[in-house]
């Protein structure tokens, strides 16, 4: 039986009827046409489809709509503001972090928690930071230069170069 | 993959949370839904009522009792990774929570629901019978408390039934002391517990004082090997002696075979993942 269901996505609420087994992804793609957030694997392994929940990432293929009543969503479509994109998108914007693009909107809502709680991680911190996010093109390197990037930016630091190192 | 039609339901507490059970024959409780989700949209559990406890705030605490620390049973994989209380009096539950699923599924997946789950790949299994909780069970016919030993009964088979639900784990602090470790071989993709080894030593001058060694993943159900067990306690705690244990670790337990892993693949995994366990501890 379908209900009222109102979620507040990047600041602004959204109220839509749907089934209580409307999945939180369903819903923010093609409910309400956020189609930013990805579906990928479809079983919680991919991370295409992950989210922010009250600042926390999580997989919105495995969270029903209902579930996330009363929260706070971002998804990647909350990332810029009037002044310009988030350092998370400049970061993956300067240092070529994406190919196909389709993995690129997780990435990067994992990737701002992950800065969130640890500004300033190890290579190794971010590697296993995103291991629930899947990339089938770009083999991770520029990721996680982008993340490096992205949190220098943050902390008000200058920002590393973004050009590429050619091995001899 | 959609879930099959249900009612949606919240409960505010563990007793509406009981009535509302009690109400609905063909219905679940949902509480992170990182197991009964896929299991739903996979069709292989089709409940007709989804009974959502997450909202029940008095399930979600960490607490420190005597000599015992109190899991809510709603409390995250997250967040016993980051709780202070467990890394300082039981760190091998933070550091295996901290090897669950990745961080999303950490986020939202609660120890509560992956013990009543019960899968035999899953890591709770293993941890929670090496440090010996205690599971804190609530029904209309009032309390109870089941030693973990006699909780987890099978392939997703619990003690639990169909009208009682989990509220806390209780996990006694270890004497002093003590290590505990826990290492595995991972499923790459959804890092579920191909062979789990979960060991804790209690040592007194590089000696075996205490011994808890339990295997998941590789059975239908996480076992304690007595056999490990006793080949450690009260011996000296070398390199030599840790090799025989671990030799026999797993010796005649009937093994999964899965694609990922034959059985007899699973076997020299359990003494592999055993000795590596308990090596780190010395």
């Amino acid at each position: 039986m379908k209900k009222n269901i109102t979620l507040k996505i990047n600041g602004q609420e959204y109220t839509h009827e749907a089934e209580p087994r409307t999945l939180l992804v369903h819903f923010i793609r093609e409910i309400e046409g956020l189609r930013g957030t990805h579906i990928g694997c479809d079983t919680s392994s991919c991370g295409a489809c992950t989210v922010l929940i009250d600042g926390k990432s999580g997989k919105s293929c495995t969270i029903l709509a209902v579930q996330a009543v009363g929260k706070e969503i971002t998804t990647v479509e909350g990332l810029a503001t009037a002044e310009g994109p988030h350092p998370i998108q400049e970061g993956f914007k300067e240092n070529h972090g994406l190919h196909c693009g389709f993995c690129t909107p997780g990435m990067m809502l994992r990737s701002v928690e992950l800065l969130s709680k640890n500004p300033n991680p190890t290579e190794e911190e971010i590697r296993w930071g995103i291991s629930g996010n899947l990339c089938r093109c770009t083999g991770y390197n520029n990721i996680v230069k982008s993340i490096i990037y992205a949190g220098a930016k943050l902390r008000g630091e200058e920002t590393p170069s973004t050009e590429p190192k050619f091995v001899e | 993959m959609i879930p099959s039609v249900f009612t949606y339901k919240k409960a505010g507490s563990v007793s509406e949370a009981l009535q509302l059970k009690a109400e609905n024959e063909d219905s679940k409780f949902l509480a992170g839904g990182h197991s009964l989700i896929p299991t739903m949209k996979l069709r292989l559990s089709s409940p007709s009522v989804l009974i959502d406890i997450s909202k029940i705030d008095t399930l979600r605490s960490i607490t420190e009792e005597g000599n015992q620390i109190v899991i809510g049973s709603l409390v995250t994989h997250a967040e016993i990774v980051n709780s202070d209380v467990i890394k300082t009096k039981v760190a091998i539950m933070s550091e295996g929570a901290s090897m669950i699923g990745d961080v999303q599924v950490r986020n939202c997946g609660t120890i509560g629901g992956s013990i009543a789950h019960a899968d035999p790949a899953a890591d709770w299994p293993a941890i929670l019978k090496t440090v010996e909780a205690t599971v804190v069970i609530e029904g209309e016919s009032g309390k109870r408390e089941v030693n973990v030993e006699d909780f987890f009964q099978g392939v997703f088979t619990t003690d639990l039934t169909e009208d009682e639900i989990i509220t806390a784990i209780k996990v006694p602090v270890p004497a002093s002391g003590t290590k505990g470790t826990y290492q595995k071989f991972m499923q790459p993709a959804s890092r579920f517990a191909i062979v789990g080894c979960a060991a804790m030593l209690t040592i007194s001058n590089g000696v075996c004082q205490k011994a808890r060694v339990t295997i998941g993943g590789a059975a239908s159900t996480s076992f304690r090997d007595l056999g490990v067990e006793k080949a450690l306690e009260g011996k000296e705690l070398n390199a030599q002696n840790i090799e025989n244990a671990s030799k026999i670790a797993g010796n005649g337990v009937q093994m999964t075979s899965s694609h990922f892993a034959t059985n007899s693949y699973r076997q020299h995994l359990t003494k592999v993942y055993t000795q590596r366990a308990l090596e780190s501890l010395i």
